[in-house]
């Protein structure tokens, strides 16, 4: 099959994001990255787990947070994840309106999330002078929350890049395997999140 | 290709279609389990009936089960031809065992 072939719901292949040559490079090279970007988090896990007692007398994890807030938090970026599902769902069979709208639910849901986070750190700051240099805990807890925050924005970003960029074109094989590869990272993204509601949340409050 | 094998397009297209439906139903499925382990989650770490010492290996087993169901539904990594994001993904949790075990055994301020 070819990038600039014009097709219809019945010619399009059942997985359009390995159709082509370009297609089964971005889908090979996407994982690559996701397993470096394991490692990457790893790091920042490992460290945080090293460091979530050494509050240097500051405030300390069980005192900071707070269940509700995360369990909103962790409800949102889950179900952004189910909406990228139906998205890729009606990518497969060539509806490309349907897949526009469910994109853009799991952009609205991102972006609540982001707010919710950014709400949280304006709170630690202020209200327990929890900052980056406060401690060692604080140090490692904003560099590994952080960083997925803004993998977070990064990601919303790109989907919304892809929507406006392609709104006029439709669905082809050349921007089938870029919304695949983006829906991967969105489902990475709530991965490395399940971790942190558990690791550093939750374990955080079990003391 | 399915559709370069079938003689009608036209069948070929709603065989498809309630194929990716089926999917999607056990995409479904498996989001329900997710939310239903996150909840049991959070609901361990406020309940007292729980020992302390057991919370914690408790809530990461759920985290592990949560994100397999993520990995190999939600990623496909279960459909064919994935035998490179397997090994590019399992490579990078045996490296996550690695530095985790040795950064909680090695550091100690």
């Amino acid at each position: 099959m070819h990038v600039e072939e014009k097709l219809t719901a019945e010619t399009f292949p059942e997985q359009p994001e390995k159709a082509t040559l370009e297609g089964k490079n971005k889908f090979i090279g996407f994982w690559v990255f996701l397993g470096g970007e394991t490692v990457l988090f790893a790091t920042l896990f490992a460290t945080f787990l090293a460091l979530r007692d050494s509050t240097a007398g500051g405030a300390s994890t069980q005192e900071l947070f707070d269940i509700k807030l995360v369990f909103v938090a962790t409800m949102l970026l889950l179900t952004s994840s189910l909406t990228s599902v139906y998205a890729i769902y009606h990518m497969k069979n060539f509806q490309f309106g349907k897949m526009q709208f469910w994109f853009g639910v799991t952009v609205l849901l991102g972006l609540a999330f982001l707010i919710l986070e950014i709400y949280e750190f304006n709170h630690y700051m202020h209200e327990f002078e929890f900052k980056l240099t406060s401690s060692a805990l604080g140090s490692a807890f904003y560099t590994l929350v952080g960083t997925h925050g803004a993998h977070v924005a990064f990601g919303l970003l790109w989907i919304t890049t892809l929507m406006i960029r392609n709104a006029k074109r439709g669905l082809n094989l050349y921007n089938a395997p870029k919304y695949y590869v983006a829906s991967l990272y969105w489902h990475f993204i709530d991965v490395v999140w399940v971790f942190i509601f558990t690791v550093v949340y939750l374990m955080g409050m079990v003391g | 290709m399915v559709s370069e094998n079938s003689r009608n397009p036209k069948v070929d297209l709603a065989f498809r279609r309630k194929k990716n439906a089926e999917e999607m139903k056990h995409q479904v499925v498996s989001f329900a389990l997710m939310i239903f382990l996150t909840i049991v989650a959070f609901i361990t770490v406020g309940y007292d009936g729980i020992d302390e010492w057991l919370k914690v290996p408790f809530i990461v087993l759920l985290a592990c089960i949560q994100v397999i169901f993520q990995l190999y539904y939600f990623m496909h990594m279960n459909h064919k031809g994935h035998e490179g994001p397997q090994f590019f993904i399992w490579s990078g949790i045996f490296v996550t065992f690695l530095t985790v075990l040795a950064f909680m055994t090695i550091v100690w301020w």
